[in-house]
């Protein structure tokens, strides 16, 4: 399992001069549109959770009985729900919550993942055998089932839910990075830095993990998603975030589909948040792992 | 070849026994137990003999890992003993809505397979066309998009088009077909639509490896007609990647339904193993993830026998 294209990249990441930088990124806008326009919205995402103060219209936790349940209008463009919250203000500050968890759990989930990956592969013997199998365990419980019952047992703190969403992610990542890094073993320079007796830990940090930055690369771009995904579902079923923390999915909850038939307004756009959200990060994900491994198609 | 599926066969166990001691021990570290919450309701003051004793029924009182061997003896000879909240048999609370869940989820799949197959197909096909496009960004919007939002989104259009809500209370299938049907074909397309988008995904990118292979080439060249190049030749090799993802799926499928069952309003497996965490229900728990997590391990093991079964290249390595 040759990850050849993968040292290309690394390349052009670490040492090109800056002006390769933006031809890498112009080519990539130029061959893969649909994932030009994935990074697009995510980029706008991350301006609009940054400065979510200046641009939302009104107090995303300003309760208004006066307004309630109010259509979309010049001065709600979005509408407000049960409590009379401005369903704009709330989407716009939702973005933070969906970020930050997502960003949280894809960062540390695949780091955590490719540490063990690596490591595995490269002490292999024993230590593989038991890692393996360990995560087979953790694999065979369904995402939202483990996360479950970690929240259950952490508490829904949003640092709790982020960990919640992590551990299932691990074993998923190691799976992969494991099998990219048992081709770099027996690459010769890692054979040159034991032979030049770099210690076990140099030797993993310094030569094998920047060579697994490929499927490192796609696996946390599609691990965001993913979270975004698992977050808003455990929000949804009252275990992530809790109220009155602006977030997609505790936004679907509750009033949202009891109302649903008078103020449609309540259900509509908060799905539509998280569905173009993932989206985006699944349309720049998908470039991406063609564009540095196409072999890694079934992620 | 052999030597391997013996193996696989025998590392399940392992994987069992470790899921059931993660599950056990997991379940245990919630704070509050299953005692506490249900003497909770009944007054303001439980005593700690009454806790106690309540707890000594259950066994709970014992160390912990002689509650566990005596777990898995039972749960060795499928018996899983009784819920804690309720006090039936788990059998019993489980039997209720399997049947649900079983049927949604093999709705579900038949849903994903008759869009992805035809769609993956063609996409492959078509490849970089506009046809190509739509079908991918189809796919990707469908692993985009909640199912359980979708399911709302599907509420919200009946009533509003045509005046008219699937029937809230089921009907099992050998009572009243159609209505049947009717009620649980909206979660189906909900969590089928995601469903196809992973099989989607693996069926075209399956087609388009095999398309590229020699013996297309040789197919080609020897004039046989397009079509019977791609169902003779291709279909039949790109298939075994695609199988395997729709069984992958439908082993998680039966405890993903989660939050959709909860949009629905359907009292399935997904619905009770939320409530059975809830409550702290220890047993109910236990035997929810042994169930989802051993279907899962089997149809993973399946799998390899099937590969190796339909791949004369695997049977005979």
């Amino acid at each position: 399992m040759a990850i050849s294209p993968a040292r290309d990249v690394v390349v052009s990441v670490d040492e090109a001069p800056s002006h390769r930088w933006w031809a890498g990124i112009r080519d990539f806008i130029r061959q893969r549109p649909l994932g030009a326009v994935g990074a697009a919205v995510v980029a706008i995402m991350v301006v609009v959770a940054i400065f979510a103060g200046v641009l939302a219209p009104y107090d995303p936790v300003a309760v208004d009985f006066a307004g309630m349940l109010s259509k979309p209008s010049a001065q709600h463009w979005l509408g407000t729900d049960a409590f009379g919250r401005d369903v704009l203000s709330r989407l716009i500050y939702g973005s933070r919550t969906a970020l930050f968890v997502g960003f949280g759990a894809a960062l540390v989930g695949s780091m955590l993942g490719s540490v063990l990956g690596v490591g595995s592969a490269y002490f292999g013997g024993r230590l593989d055998l038991y890692l393996q199998r360990l995560m087979d365990i953790f694999l065979s419980f369904p995402l939202i089932i483990l996360a479950l019952a970690i929240v259950a047992i952490l508490g829904n703190a949003i640092h709790n839910v982020i960990m919640a969403i992590t551990v299932p992610m691990i074993p998923r990542c190691a799976l992969v990075i494991r099998s990219s890094a048992l081709s770099i073993r027996e690459m010769p320079y890692v054979d040159a830095a034991r032979a030049a007796g770099f210690g076990h830990a140099r030797i993993i940090l310094r030569h094998m993990l920047p060579n697994v930055m490929a499927p490192f690369l796609i696996l946390m771009t599609s691990f965001l998603g993913q979270a975004i995904l698992l977050e808003s579902s455990l929000s949804f079923l009252g275990l992530g975030v809790q109220e009155p923390t602006a977030a997609w999915g505790l936004m679907l909850r509750g009033a949202a589909v009891e109302f649903a038939e008078a103020a449609p307004w309540m259900a509509i756009f908060p799905g539509l948040a998280i569905s173009l959200a993932v989206f985006a990060f699944n349309l720049f994900g998908d470039s991406l792992r063609d564009a540095l491994d196409p072999k890694l198609r079934s992620l | 070849m052999r030597k391997y599926l013996i193996k696989r066969f025998f590392l399940m166990f392992p994987t069992l026994l470790g899921v059931a001691m993660l599950i056990f021990f997991l379940i245990r570290i919630v704070p509050g137990d299953v005692v506490e919450l249900r003497l909770a309701g009944d007054s303001n003051s439980v005593s700690e003999q009454t806790l106690a004793e309540e707890r000594a029924k259950f066994g709970l009182d014992r160390p912990v890992w002689e509650q566990f061997i005596t777990w898995l003896w039972g749960a060795l000879r499928f018996d899983f003993g009784k819920s804690m909240w309720t006090g039936a048999p788990i059998y019993e609370e489980i039997k209720l809505r399997f049947a649900l869940s079983l049927q949604l989820a093999i709705m579900a799949t038949i849903v994903a397979v008759l869009l992805a197959i035809p769609l993956g197909i063609i996409s492959a096909i078509k490849q970089d066309t506009w046809i190509d496009y739509t079908v991918r960004i189809i796919s990707i919007a469908g692993l985009a998009t909640p199912s359980f939002w979708l399911g709302i989104v599907f509420i919200l259009l009946m009533l509003i088009i045509f005046k008219w809500l699937p029937p809230m209370v089921y009907t099992p299938f050998w009572v009243n077909p159609w209505q049947n049907l009717l009620q649980l074909i909206w979660p189906a397309l909900a969590v089928g639509y995601r469903y196809s988008a992973v099989a989607t995904r693996m069926t075209r990118s399956a087609m388009l490896e095999v398309l590229r292979e020699d013996y297309i080439r040789t197919a080609r060249a020897k004039g046989l007609v397009e079509k019977l190049i791609l169902s003779r030749h291709a279909l039949k090799n790109a298939m075994l990647p695609v199988v395997t993802v729709i069984a992958l799926e439908f082993a998680f499928l039966l405890g993903g339904l989660v939050v959709t069952e909860q949009v629905f309003n359907l009292n399935g497996l997904g619905l009770l193993f939320v409530q059975a965490v809830a409550h702290r229900d220890y047993t109910l728990v236990q035997a929810l993830v042994m169930i989802v997590a051993g279907f899962f391990i089997v149809v993973n093991f399946a799998m390899d026998l099937v590969y190796a079964w339909l791949d004369p290249r695997i049977r005979f390595r």
